[in-house]
């Protein structure tokens, strides 16, 4: 098992991340899909510090399409962070998280977004990519940390 | 915060710490807290997180106090002090550093930044000292 946790969180390498998954889950490599930090190298930087020893790859949605299947395949153990549901949305287009499962870690309040957990607001837009998500197979659940309840889209769209 | 005399210090980390950290200076230093401003991360998304923060260094010299290296706050205070001169990131900030730097903060940046580290470093002890 390459890829321990996919999980979207507006924050990526950060102390949840790192301090409260990556004490349970011990990820050997953080990859960031993200098109504009895959072109920012002072930004790669800093998120590199945050993540310790652990290695860090970045790269665009194109490039983690191609290289998913790899990830997957073989060590070393990885967690895939996102920031954004679009950006979710498009790594998984085709299937490719038919049967995966995809956690929903983090974002904060923004246009059009509603508190639908203590530490997740989602659009109306959001909501319907992340039900198209699941659709396609995909396992959505919503968890900020290891040891709080995990909850399913299905209960996000009844609050 | 108090501008009279040098560098000014924020103190960002998650939840209450800054605000506790900075009232606990107030109470062992007393209106030397003043160079201190406390912020929390807290409900803040981390564009909020570095906007606000670059808001409230202004144009002072200011140290930007973060609790973790590995998280949002020294995330933001690192992209804030980002190519200035005038600002500097401690990640790791405890009690020690923050008194150091209310008592020293005339000191350049360049002599107090490394001073609040080793002072930070060394009010971790272990009792009795490991020999």
């Amino acid at each position: 098992m390459g890829i321990v946790l996919t999980r979207l969180d507006e924050r990526l390498i950060h102390g949840q991340v790192v301090l409260g998954w990556g004490s349970q889950l011990r990820p050997e490599l953080y990859v960031v899909v993200d098109d504009e930090l895959a072109a920012s190298d002072w930004e790669q930087e800093l998120y590199r510090l945050g993540a310790g020893e652990t290695a860090v790859v970045f790269a665009t949605v194109a490039e983690a399409r191609a290289r998913l299947a790899e990830w997957r395949a073989s060590p070393p153990r990885a967690v895939l962070l996102v920031r954004d549901v679009g950006t979710l949305t498009r790594l998984a287009a085709g299937g490719l998280y038919h049967g995966q499962p995809v956690n929903l870690g983090g974002l904060h309040h923004g246009s059009g977004r509603r508190q639908v957990l203590p530490y997740l607001h989602l659009s109306a837009d959001d909501l319907a990519e992340l039900v198209s998500l699941e659709g396609d197979g995909a396992q959505v659940w919503a968890q900020d940390l290891p040891d709080a309840p995990k909850v399913q889209l299905h209960s996000l769209l009844e609050g | 915060m108090s501008e009279a005399a040098g560098t000014m210090g924020i103190v960002v980390a998650h939840g209450p710490m800054a605000q506790g950290l900075v009232d606990a200076v107030r109470r062992i230093a007393g209106g030397a807290a003043d160079a201190l401003a406390p912020f929390s991360n807290e409900g803040r998304s981390p564009s909020e997180l570095k906007e606000e923060l670059e808001r409230l260094a202004g144009d002072a010299p200011t140290i930007l106090f973060a609790d973790l290296l590995s998280g949002s706050c020294g995330m933001a205070a690192m992209v804030v002090a980002r190519g200035s001169e005038r600002r500097a990131v401690v990640c790791g900030v405890n009690l020690p550093v923050l008194l150091d730097f209310v008592f020293h903060r005339d000191l350049p940046l360049e002599e107090l930044v490394p001073r609040l580290v080793a002072k930070g470093r060394d009010g971790i002890r272990s009792l009795p000292q490991a020999s």
